[in-house]
């Protein structure tokens, strides 16, 4: 079917901010299906709450709404742009949900707008349990046995039927959240009854537990014809149980017989085929491991991150062509953009192994349970491609960036006991496969392993002969032919160095003396059947190299920013793809190199060459050598980019920007002393350590409180602030488990106001696009604190000090390119706390509020641009009319046993934005984008520490003044009644019931505003109150100032009559 | 033991023995089907010829002998990226290797399969030489390997008597000129009484045993080598008995209807492509095994019409024959290795069959 020509004006929904289980995947999906949209002439509205995506910018949209993702929103949105379809598949579940009570409501069909890509039924047939369920049956395909409940006692009624173990899953959730495994009553109920209220639907599906089976899926596409392909397969190396989105996952199957395959292939297809799904759709299967016995596990049907992993396997785009399907084009109509000789009904073969590692936050949440259970825990992927499996993992696993290289993890293993080991094996978590090595190191056999993991033979053979690697590596010569295979093994020289006693560069020259050298495939869709030009490479070792380096204009290369993971998220994505563009367009060829699946950057049309491999030095030279490029940018990709600069200018490639002495001159404290001192700017005051001693005679020196951190760190990594000396001693500990190649910092902490400014520099001019209020005072992480522009609480003199400050800081770090400041007015004093020479998490949203494209500027200027030449006045630019605020956004109910109070260390997953020409507004949009939508039963719970009770009064009254009724802790409550506020008093958790926890299981509280003790906490209490509060929905704050914020914008907003603004027009 | 794949462009790749070591001289063609390299092996379309697996990684899940699409491996040799060492499924009988050096199929792995098939892709399929020696000189080798042509090897896969699985159903007689186990399967699973006819069966010999239907299989080598085969089919094709043909099949058909085949650039092997069918416009992805074609500027429309048509390259992959009950498909609906999403044309068959019938009576 050629497109149907009535569709003219489109909206797409997005997925909000990122969360565990919604991550980067849909700002992927959605810019590639915005931009074939776009392609057919087709005017884009687009609605999402995350400023930080490149599908929000005004050149993938025509009209761009960054709003909060609610259905009211939503239709103000389409009464004011009338398009005339709106497409959901795109933007994960939450779209999928707000189109279906669009739909539900009768809107849609009110307005007359069309929904493109699936309809209601195929998306209610899909993600209704009973639904889902009757027809499967009706085709025969089998369901593990299984029943939706709405209540507990139907689960337990059920349960009695089926018999423990059984698995939880509830409707319509994110990443499986709230969903889980019970082995006995208790768990059970514990579940459920989480499970059912998180469900938007109150439904909890109990079903037969099918744990230690293959867990197998499929990524299928079907046009309106009913013509269905299966773009790919892919197999979990950690057996059902695991999440998928938590799960080692290998592409393609690699256990399963070509029988297995088919059987699985064609239920995919009846499925898709019976669902009537047009578009993208994902089932997952669990596959008996000694039958052909299987069943459904789920079926998506959208785009998923299953999706945007199968498309970087492949190089099939299938967000791109589930957008031209739900024009109505037939997948034999549109072409295979990889070729040009085949079309979208190819199914891809492969000729190389792919492997994807989750990357777990276990970093930031130290005291968040590891176990890796049917929900959702990590907060991004990494992916490699290899010509073997071993090699693919062993690029996957550095691609983590977790200081480790190999399945060697640290010394830390070899003390236990093998007893131990067992015992750990046992254990589902992150670290199981170390564990595996070290068993099979001890010589325990697969056969036991397997036994106990129910990972396949197959994969643990892999695993042992990485460690059979490991023992030749140290106890033989290393011959060319050892290096050679240790090399095809993805070994690193690294490694290879510390097994054999010699240092990284001497294993290179052995091997440069030896030519062994990385070669580059082509990743094109057809296994080399059809000649392709697709730019997307992947190295290996063993064969020739396919790809060519003709050199017909300068040549950049952009480092990318690896892992989703808590301190560097999408937003560097959005800027390495800007500079990008801006450099495509200056006449440069670009080159990227990536391992994140789940980004825009990885999409192989966005640079001239796209290389998916480890941002490690050695991974990043063998492309150097290859490319020769004539520059590297690193400031846009995080901190994984700005670590490889020393790298590459050994490796002689010049660093474009800012140079790598002055990036050092920001985090060497000696010298960034000596440049402020040089500037008269003051910071608080601190000192360099390196062990426990200096860290408290420094605190003593400095005064409590003091803030302790490790220089050259993201989102505030194991940054704590220390009230006491026990408190420096912990900190000092944990920082020190990981070998510190830096000095630690021990600085006076201010509890002042907290601001924040990038700008950009050509080495003469700045411009300062706008100043940054936090809400929340110093000590809560920048990234987790509520960020308002314009600042609303400085005077003008303090706004030209700061304006002066980033100036001087700017030139004399020399700073081409950006640069992110963040101050601290202390008592109408102006101190810097920390600079930044790079890209930082607020270019996005300060880009798209005040209109100036920021990544786009900067990367001119260090192409040799001049600010002056590209038309800006220097300095602070003019306030927007719009007031901007960037709410941070949290997966605590996702992280079991995960402490929720914030702190200088970051611990938001994403953000949303509330943007409006009233202040309060954008407060409450932004509450609201959060998903806060109060008041609900007005009912809530105050409890404060003692320095917080008089602050708490104030707050008290204002809620008290808005009807709630509220709850306090004894202490809390005297203060509060002594000053006029009703409150009742209510028992903490030790003491008699009812208590505080009885109050949130009753589930009538709307709110819990808890402000813990400094420093670590020494009663449970308050980490219980909080947990729970999380775990069941209810709204937690841990600071004042973001309660008070909070108050400020239920005092005031509307919802009846907020405002949305195309930010296309700023 | 080290191997050598020398081609007659005169390229050489060095790797490691695998199967047997004896030397071998045979076309070389690649596969990219991701699974399915037992079903590959035993498929005697790959007679006289040695087959490169694209996907790299072969052998992961053993050898189950019950999913052998004939008694024995027909290709000449076998060439991989990397043989699992240590296979997992849980039908797994014995390992790849264990496989190749029982039926003695010289093999070679540890080779960059991807750089030899873009190499076949673009020259065109290639003789090769596969051997274990160190001693040879490309001077010396290269004639034998550009004098190496595939022959005769119809006679040498068909199997010699016929052979008769019972049923219920319809009558089929099933010309086996080199077929896939799972075409009598296919048929015997639908209910069929099927009867396998030696290749150079006599159409007499065919109708004489009263079919309902006759059914020509896949096959090796060059089509216009079987001109005997041809001539019966001419038989066949006046009979009105209906006919099913599949790859070679519907090669020899379009022949005996004097259409013409020619040699393709470098064939279609693998599991993955997307065939139309023009009655409805719907794509199936198929399981191809095929070097010849049937050339579309050769086909009277009087006599019949393209049914189906590959996506990629638009040449022919199917063929109705007007005012016939006749079907011919270039593709695999047996499928095995591969997709079953044409198996509907089994029954098809069964239902060119019912219709005939009702006819007569």
């Amino acid at each position: 079917m050629p497109r149907i020509k009535d569709i003219k004006r489109v909206l797409v929904i997005g997925s909000g901010p990122i969360v565990i289980g919604q991550a980067a995947e849909f700002d992927y999906a959605g810019t590639q299906a915005c931009r074939a949209l776009k392609e057919e002439g087709i005017e884009v509205i687009l609605v999402n709450s995350n400023p930080a995506t490149i599908m929000t910018d005004k050149n993938i949209a025509d009209k761009v709404y960054i709003e909060p993702l609610t259905t009211e929103v939503v239709e103000k949105i389409m009464r004011k742009e009338k398009p005339d379809s709106i497409l959901p598949t795109l933007g994960g579940q939450a779209a999928l949900n707000i189109a279906m009570e669009l739909e539900e409501s009768g809107f849609l069909h009110e307005h007359k707008i069309r929904l493109i890509g699936t309809s209601s039924l195929t998306i209610k047939k899909a993600e209704d349990r009973n639904e889902f369920k009757a027809t499967m049956e009706k085709i025969g395909e089998p369901c593990a046995p299984s029943q939706v409940v709405n209540t507990v006692k139907d689960g337990l009624a059920f349960v009695e039927t089926i018999g423990y173990p059984v698995v939880l899953r509830p409707a319509y959730t994110l990443g499986g959240s709230g969903g889980g495994i019970a082995d006995n009553e208790e768990e059970f109920v514990d579940i459920l009854e989480n499970g059912l209220r998180l469900s938007r639907v109150g439904q909890v599906l109990v079903e037969r537990c099918i744990a230690g089976w293959k867990e197998i899926e499929y990524e299928v596409m079907r046009d309106a014809n009913g013509t269905c392909i299966t773009v790919c397969n892919m197999e979990n190396m950690d057996p059902v149980g695991v999440h998928t989105g938590d799960s080692i996952v290998v592409a393609p199957s690699q256990t399963l017989g070509d029988k297995e395959y088919q059987m699985l292939r064609t239920s995919a297809l009846n499925i898709i085929s019976e669902l009537n799904i047009t578009g993208g759709c994902n089932v997952q299967f669990a596959l008996h491991p000694e039958t052909f016995e299987y069943c459904v596990i789920e079926v998506n049907p959208r785009v998923s991150r299953s999706s945007a992993l199968a498309s970087k396997a492949t190089g099939y785009p299938i967000a791109k062509v589930t957008a031209k399907i739900a024009l109505g084009y037939d997948l034999d109509e549109i072409p295979n953009a990889i070729t040009g000789k085949t079309f979208a009904s190819f199914e891809p073969t492969i000729d190389y192994c792919v492997v994807k590692i989750p990357r777990l936050p276990f970093d930031k949440f130290i005291s968040a349970k590891r176990d890796l259970t049917t929900q959702m825990k990590a907060t991004g992927e990494v992916m490699s491609i290899c010509t073997n499996f071993e090699g693919a993992l062993m690029k996957a696993l550095r691609s983590l960036e977790q200081h480790i290289d190999s399945l060697i993890y640290g010394n830390n293993y070899a003390k236990y006991s093998d007893e131990l080991i067992d015992e750990k094996l046992h254990r589902v978590d992150d670290r199981r496969i170390f564990v595996i090595a070290e068993a099979i190191r001890r010589g325990f056999s697969l056969e036991h392993i397997h036994e106990i993991t129910k990972i396949d033979i197959w994969f643990l053979d892999k695993i042992a002969i990485l460690v059979e690697m490991e023992q030749k590596i140290k106890e033989e010569p290393l011959t060319r032919e050892l290096l050679m295979e240790a090399k095809r093994l993805e070994f690193p020289d690294k490694v290879i160095g510390e097994l054999t006693g010699r240092t990284e560069h001497e294993v290179k020259q052995m091997r440069n003396e030896m030519r062994i050298h990385a070669v580059y495939k082509m990743v094109d869709t057809c296994a080399a059947e059809f000649e392709a030009t697709t730019p997307y490479y992947y190295s290996c070792y063993d064969g020739e190299n396919e790809v060519t380096a003709p050199r017909t204009k300068k040549r950049i290369m952009v480092l990318g920013s690896g892992p989703i993971r808590i301190g560097q998220g999408i937003e560097f994505d959005y800027c390495s793809v800007h500079s990008t563009w801006t450099l495509k367009e200056e006449g440069y060829e670009t080159i990227i190199v990536n391992n994140n699946p789940e980004t825009v950057s990885t999409d192989f049309d966005i640079a001239d060459k796209l290389y998916f491999e480890p941002l490690t030095a050695e991974d990043v030279e063998s492309i150097v050598d290859l490319e020769q490029p004539d520059g590297a940018v690193v400031q846009f990709g995080g901190q994984t980019a700005i670590k490889l600069t020393e790298a590459l200018l050994k490796m002689g490639v010049p660093i474009l920007g800012t140079s790598a002495e002055n990036v050092d001159a920001a985090e060497d404290r000696e010298r960034f002393d000596a440049i402020l001192e040089q500037c008269c700017i003051p910071r608080p005051k601190g000192t360099t350590v390196f062990t426990v001693e200096e860290a408290l005679e420094a605190a003593h020196e400095l005064g409590y409180p003091v803030l302790v951190r490790p220089s050259y760190v993201l989102g505030g990594q194991g940054m704590q602030i220390a009230i006491s000396d026990e408190d420096i001693v912990e900190f000092m500990e944990i920082i020190n488990r990981h070998l510190q190649e830096h000095p630690i910092l021990v600085d006076k902490y201010l509890m002042g106001k907290e601001i924040e400014v990038d700008a950009v520099c050509d080495g003469t001019d700045i411009v300062i696009p706008g100043i940054m209020e936090h809400v929340e005072r110093a000590g809560i992480h920048s990234g987790d604190s509520i960020s308002v522009y314009p600042a609303q609480t400085i005077s003008p003199k303090i706004k030209r000090v700061i304006e002066d400050y980033t100036r001087k800081l700017a030139n004399s770090l020399h700073v081409i390119g950006l640069i992110n400041i963040q101050f601290i007015v202390y008592q109408d004093d102006v101190y810097v706390i920390e600079v930044n020479p790079r890209s930082s998490r607020t270019v996005p949203y300060i880009s798209k509020v005040t209109g100036i494209p920021i990544v786009d500027i900067a990367t001119r200027v260090i192409t040799g641009a001049t600010l002056r030449d590209l038309g800006y006045t220097p300095g602070l630019q003019p306030e927007s009319e719009y007031f901007a605020i960037k709410m941070p956004v949290f997966s605590f109910e996702k992280l079991r046993g995960a402490e929720i109070t914030l702190g200088p260390e970051m611990k938001s997953t994403g953000e949303c934005l509330g943007i409006s020409k009233d202040y309060n507004e954008a407060l409450y949009k932004a509450f609201l984008g959060n998903g806060v939508r109060l008041p609900k039963y007005k009912r809530m719970i105050l409890t404060v520490k003692d320095s917080d009770k008089l602050d708490a009064v104030d707050i008290g009254r204002r809620f008290q003044a808005l009807g709630y009724e509220i709850y306090s802790t004894r202490s809390t409550c005297r203060v509060l009644n002594e000053n006029g506020v009703m409150a009742k008093p209510i028992n903490k958790i030790e003491q008699e019931p009812p208590t505080l926890l009885d109050l949130i299981l009753d589930h009538k509280i709307d709110l819990v505003i808890d402000t813990p003790a400094q420093g670590i906490e020494k009663s449970k209490d308050g980490f219980v109150i909080r947990r729970h509060a999380i775990e069941t929905g209810v709204t937690c704050l841990t600071s004042l100032d973001t309660a008070d914020a909070l108050l400020t914008s239920l005092e005031s907003a509307d919802l009846k009559r907020l405002s949305v603004i195309d930010v296309a027009q700023i | 033991m080290k191997a050598f794949l020398i081609l007659e462009d005169g390229h050489v790749f060095q790797g490691k023995s695998i199967g047997s070591t004896d030397t071998v001289i045979s076309e070389i063609v690649f596969n990219t089907s991701m699974t399915g390299y037992l079903e590959v092996l035993t498929d005697p379309s790959y007679a006289g010829q040695a087959v490169v697996m694209t996907y790299p990684l072969i052998g992961n899940y053993g050898v189950c002998y019950e999913d052998m699409e004939a008694e024995k491996p027909w290709p000449k040799g076998f060439i991989v990226r990397e043989l699992a060492r240590r296979p997992s499924n849980f039908r797994s009988e014995g390992s790849l290797e264990q496989f190749l050096i029982d039926y003695q199929i010289p093999g070679i792995s540890g080779i960059d399969t991807r750089a030899l098939t873009k190499l076949l892709r673009e020259k065109g399929t290639m003789n090769g030489m596969i051997t274990t020696s160190e001693d040879w000189t490309l001077e010396e080798v290269l004639p034998q390997i550009k004098a190496y042509q595939v022959k005769n090897v119809v006679a040498e896969v068909s199997c010699k008597e016929p052979i008769h699985y019972e049923g219920t159903g319809y009558k089929v007689a099933l010309l086996d000129v080199g077929a896939k186990r799972n075409i009598a399967r296919s048929l015997v699973e639908r209910g069929c009484d099927v009867t396998v006819y030696p290749y150079n069966t006599t159409a007499e010999t065919i109708l004489a045993g009263d079919p309902d239907g006759i059914m020509l299989s896949n096959g090796p080598g060059d089509p216009k080598e079987c001109v005997k085969v041809v001539e019966e089919l001419q038989k066949l094709y006046h009979s009105d008995v209906p006919i099913f043909a599949i790859c070679l099949g519907h090669q020899l058909m379009a022949l005996a209807t004097g259409a013409d085949t020619e040699k393709m650039k470098y064939g279609h092997r693998g599991a993955n492509h997307p065939v139309k069918d023009l009655k409805s416009g719907k794509v199936y992805i198929s399981s191809q095994n095929h070097g010849y074609v049937v050339k579309e500027a050769s086909l009277d429309r009087d006599v019949c019409e393209p049914g189906f048509i590959n996506v990629n390259d638009g040449s022919i992959e199917g063929l109705h024959y007007l005012g016939k009950n006749i079907l011919t498909v270039q593709f695999h609906p047996e499928a095995c290795p591969g997709p079953t999403d044409s198996a509907f044309l089994f029954d098809e068959f069964m239902n060119m069959m019912e219709v005939n019938a009702d006819a007569k009576n």
